[in-house]
């Protein structure tokens, strides 16, 4: 076992690992013990890795340990405040410098609505909205991470789906 | 109610479907309002979720713990030594990463490849991370020797040396070269000395009672025999402190 191969196995899928242990426990304290433990788990099954697809094999750990872990009992109660995330979320990024203030405003505004009706999916619809909208897998891969049927995936997908638009709508109609 | 091909819809969009599916999933939308209604919802959350949710980063602190302790297999396998300032060291400063870089270090290098040396300067680091020093916890002598009774098949020398500035702090067990030993654990200062004993194998020579002296990633480590025991001490002490530390435990009755 070599510890290149560990090193190409892993390095390239953190913020992949990272990003589903974020959505899973909700929150970037637990998302860390996640990681720490799931990085730890990955070396000890390493030897024993012979897959096609190390991202699917470690986003699979990843989901493993979040799930063995109390984070995701948890993560509704601890819900970090803003700015206090060593991880820093891509999304701000988006906001074009040239936006005017009251554009940026409300894009921020979208963002925190969104990520607070993402948190409230139930956790196997929102893992795998995640995956496929925000990391873009096939359904197989999903199927494989999740340990759950392509049929499952599908009907999961579209309830998630279904449920977050319709939350949104209800926010937008108000 | 749905359509029932609606998840077929959403695997067109999702682009899931070879083209005469797809095609297919196309010709039913003409006809089934639900579906392309679906269809443009499908596109509106899309479109919502590319542009406000976040997709969160792995902290730079991992990534760094990962590949220090990547660094440390490295260096343990091939031959040249490495200078004393260390990835351990350099792990200090991003807290919890420490930790993970050691056990990955640990984890990855497979322990047949490891020299002896390796495997204790590994436990060694092991031990200091929070909750896995010792097993039995005592200043006491009295205390320590009969714990190690039935958990191994020798009985290890206990002594303490707090008269000379190296407290017994207490013991574990270890595995090393597929036995269990004994670890006792002395302090010395803020630092830490580790000294493991175990019975001479037959077939495994011994070092003999001259005290021989080696560096590992920064760590010191002594190693002597005496009556049929085999110890290496273990410890980031510098080696002049270290070897006092033998004299004073072979001196002390």
């Amino acid at each position: 076992m070599s510890s290149v191969e560990f090193e190409a196995a892993v390095l390239p899928h953190l913020d992949a690992a990272y990003n589903l242990a974020r959505y899973l426990t909700r929150n970037p304290v637990d998302a860390e013990d996640v990681m720490q433990e799931a990085v730890l788990r990955a070396a000890t099954y390493f030897s024993g890795f012979r897959g096609a697809n190390p991202r699917a094999w470690l986003l699979q750990i990843v989901r493993n340990t979040a799930y063995a872990s109390r984070a995701l009992v948890r993560g509704a109660v601890t819900v970090a405040l803003p700015g206090e995330e060593p991880g820093a979320p891509t999304a701000p990024e988006l906001i074009d410098r040239g936006d005017d203030p009251e554009m940026a405003l409300r894009k921020r505004e979208d963002h925190a609505r969104l990520k607070r009706l993402l948190a409230a999916l139930p956790v196997e619809l929102r893992e795998t909205l995640v995956l496929r909208e925000i990391e873009e897998l096939s359904y197989k891969e999903i199927a494989e991470i999740t340990q759950a049927p392509i049929g499952t995936v599908m009907s999961r997908l579209w309830r998630a789906r279904r449920m977050l638009s319709a939350a949104v709508q209800a926010e937008e109609g108000r | 109610m749905e359509c029932e091909n609606i998840l077929l819809v959403q695997a067109e969009f999702d682009g899931e479907l070879d083209a005469a599916e797809a095609l297919r999933a196309a010709q039913h939308r003409q006809g089934c309002a639900e579906c392309r209604d679906a269809y443009a919802q499908l596109s509106a959350t899309h479109a919502l979720l590319s542009e406000s949710a976040p997709r969160y980063r792995a902290p730079e602190s991992l990534s760094r713990a990962i590949r220090a302790g990547l660094s440390v297999t490295r260096s343990a396998s091939t031959p040249s030594p490495r200078p004393a300032r260390s990835w351990w060291r350099d792990g200090m400063s991003f807290g919890l990463g420490a930790a993970l870089a050691a056990s990955i270090a640990l984890l990855i290098i497979a322990p047949a490849q490891q020299s002896l040396l390796d495997q204790l300067v590994a436990s060694h680091v092991r031990a200091l991370q929070p909750g896995h020093l010792e097993d039995v916890v005592s200043t006491d002598q009295h205390t320590v020797k009969p714990w190690f009774d039935g958990r191994i098949d020798f009985a290890p020398p206990v002594k303490d040396l707090a008269a000379k500035q190296f407290p017994l702090l207490g013991g574990r067990l270890d595995y090393v070269n597929d036995r269990a030993v004994a670890a006792l654990i002395y302090g010395s200062d803020k630092h830490l000395i580790d000294l493991y004993v175990w019975p001479i194998s037959k077939e495994g020579g011994s070092s003999g009672p001259a005290p021989r002296t080696a560096t590992r990633n920064g760590y010191n480590t002594v190693h002597w025999s005496d009556n049929g025991m085999e110890f290496w001490a273990v410890s980031d002490l510098e080696a002049s402190k270290l070897s006092e530390f033998v004299r004073d435990w072979r001196a002390s009755g």
